[in-house]
């Protein structure tokens, strides 16, 4: 093994290295590994003997009873599913609505501008809690048609309403990110403003914004517990109604917290590869 | 070189306002077929924006441009709508253009890019347009890189790509942006060379750009701007090195005691205003 495989710098040039000189390099880089890997593993070490001490220290005081949680464990985690499939679809619909939304932020024509400036300005004025008691309430009321939508339809167009509105101005931002000779240069060639958009625009813009959605759906992850208070029975209502109903609260809502880390911390990992996957793709 | 035929483009008393910033004062070109028409001048003239209004990226202020059968008219008040709008897409669909930044689509091949318009706005079938597009990129030397983003193109191979992309919709006019300005000076003659050979093959050229070598071995017509005025048009060889006008001597003078000519022995080495 040269120093070659072990530097993380593709593009400078390794010089061809004198054999004496290539003892002391392989020397450095074999020492550079060593604190690479004694860094990392203490890293490792940390974190497990911090979460792990302190759950043995929980359990040790008798603060979570483990044999109590153990056969509630599986109802609660069986919520992720729901967890996730509300968070995607949300997430999913929350592109379409920041996608007509950013179209209305940049458009010229006033009364869609107007339009799409005060989707972004009520919702963004006001909580999300607000906003899912009003889907779940407040419209069933005055609509009672509305009542008769499935539960997870309504959190999920309540959580999606709301982040199509942040989404909105990260679409706006991405799409006025791509270069403006971009837009000349398919104008120059004939091109609609629809097809411009469509073809030239748009498909930069989306790359301009993984990074920042990806980011949303790690949040959605978080405040989809929000719809937990419908009673969708997602992970948060599991573990809520479980530890209410048995006086065990600490241990469910424990294990409710130590999914959702799971769950974010898995997507951060995906969103990660993505990004880095991308911006080699750019060069 | 490609005897001259009818008139292709005719753009008349041209004006155009930046604000209260008077940048064209009327200005009117005709280029016939199989021209090439060279706009020069210092930065500020008002050619770059000339050239921009043929095809309406600027909004002409006064003045008409007529293209064939097409006339579109100033409209600054922005009066006419949508049937305008679709007269200014014919316009430019006839009219290629090349830009100092390239511009290609950085998310779309060489060919993907070259292909784009042609089936987009003209209509034609893919393979038809891939077949077009090929003949082109032959012709600039990129047949090759027909498969590779432009990120992975060098300066000169992605202008040429632009050339190609622009002649993909088989325009009756190129128009040229200072095309060799945003590249490293080793690879503005392999675009050069391109420009030169349309050109001696009977493409018609309207191109702004400083490279007064290409002026000589190409252009038919040399037009010196200043202060958003035509000063002196004329042959290259006239305009180049016979000006009429002060102004342009003046701009000369200064144009080539700042290139990288060296100055011969009976000629004083230019004085640094440094």
């Amino acid at each position: 093994m040269t120093m070659a495989a072990d530097r993380r710098s593709p593009g400078s040039p390794v010089p061809a290295a004198e054999p004496a000189e290539d003892a002391i390099v392989s020397q450095i880089a074999a020492a550079d590994a060593r604190r690479r890997l004694r860094f990392r593993s203490t890293f490792i070490l940390t974190w497990i003997l911090v979460v792990g001490g302190l759950v043995a220290f929980l359990v040790a005081v008798d603060a979570v009873d483990l044999a109590w949680l153990q056969p509630w464990a599986w109802f609660i985690v069986g919520g992720v599913p729901l967890t996730i499939l509300i968070s995607v679809v949300s997430i999913a619909l929350a592109v379409v609505f920041a996608l007509l939304g950013a179209m209305g932020r940049i458009s010229t024509v006033a009364v869609v501008y107007a339009l799409a400036t005060l989707y972004v300005s009520i919702v963004r004025g006001t909580p999300l809690i607000v906003q899912i008691f009003f889907v779940w309430l407040a419209l069933p009321q005055i609509w009672p048609g509305f009542g008769t939508v499935d539960l997870i339809w309504l959190a999920i167009f309540a959580l999606a309403f709301n982040y199509g509105a942040y989404m909105t101005e990260i679409f706006r931002a991405g799409i006025q990110a791509v270069p403006r000779g971009q837009r000349e240069a398919a104008a120059a060639l004939g091109m609609t403003q629809r097809r411009i958009m469509a073809r030239v625009v748009l498909p930069q813009a989306v790359r301009i914004v993984t990074p920042a959605v990806g980011n949303e759906f790690i949040a959605m992850i978080k405040d989809s517990a929000l719809v937990s208070v419908m009673g969708v029975q997602e992970l948060l209502w599991r573990a809520s109604t479980v530890g209410k109903s048995k006086f065990h609260t600490f241990e469910t809502l424990l294990l409710a917290a130590a999914v959702y880390w799971v769950l974010t911390m898995i997507f951060s990992y995906f969103q990660e590869r993505l990004e880095r996957r991308m911006a080699r793709s750019d060069r | 070189m490609v005897a001259l035929g009818d008139m292709v483009i005719e753009a008349t008393d041209i004006e155009k306002y930046f604000g209260s910033t008077h940048v064209l004062r009327g200005v009117s070109l005709a280029v016939r077929q199989h021209e090439t028409v060279m706009l020069i001048g210092r930065s500020g003239s008002g050619k770059t924006t000339f050239l921009r209004c043929l095809n309406f990226l600027e909004e002409p202020s006064a003045g008409h441009v007529r293209l064939g059968d097409l006339r579109v008219d100033a409209d600054p008040l922005q009066r006419e709508g949508r049937a305008r709008r679709s007269q200014i897409r014919r316009i430019r669909t006839q009219m290629g253009m090349v830009f100092q930044g390239f511009n290609l689509f950085p998310h779309m091949t060489v060919l993907e890019n070259c292909i784009e318009a042609p089936i987009a706005v003209k209509k034609v079938p893919r393979k038809q347009a891939i077949e077009t597009a090929d003949r082109f990129l032959e012709k600039v030397q990129m047949i090759d890189k027909r498969d590779v983003y432009p990120s992975r193109l060098s300066g000169g191979q992605q202008q040429r790509a632009a050339i190609a992309r622009a002649l993909s919709m088989e325009p009756k006019v190129l128009l040229f942006d200072e095309p060799t300005s945003a590249l490293d000076p080793e690879l503005i003659g392999e675009v050069i060379v391109v420009m030169e050979q349309l050109a001696h093959e009977g493409s018609t050229m309207i191109v702004v750009s400083h490279e007064m070598a290409f002026a000589r071995e190409a252009a038919d017509r040399v037009i010196y701007l200043e202060g958003g005025v035509v000063v002196e048009e004329g042959p290259p060889e006239q305009v180049l090195d016979e000006p009429r006008q002060e102004a342009t001597r003046q701009f000369l003078r200064r144009f080539l005691s700042e290139g990288a000519r060296a100055p011969t022995a009976d000629e004083p080495h230019p004085v640094s205003p440094f």
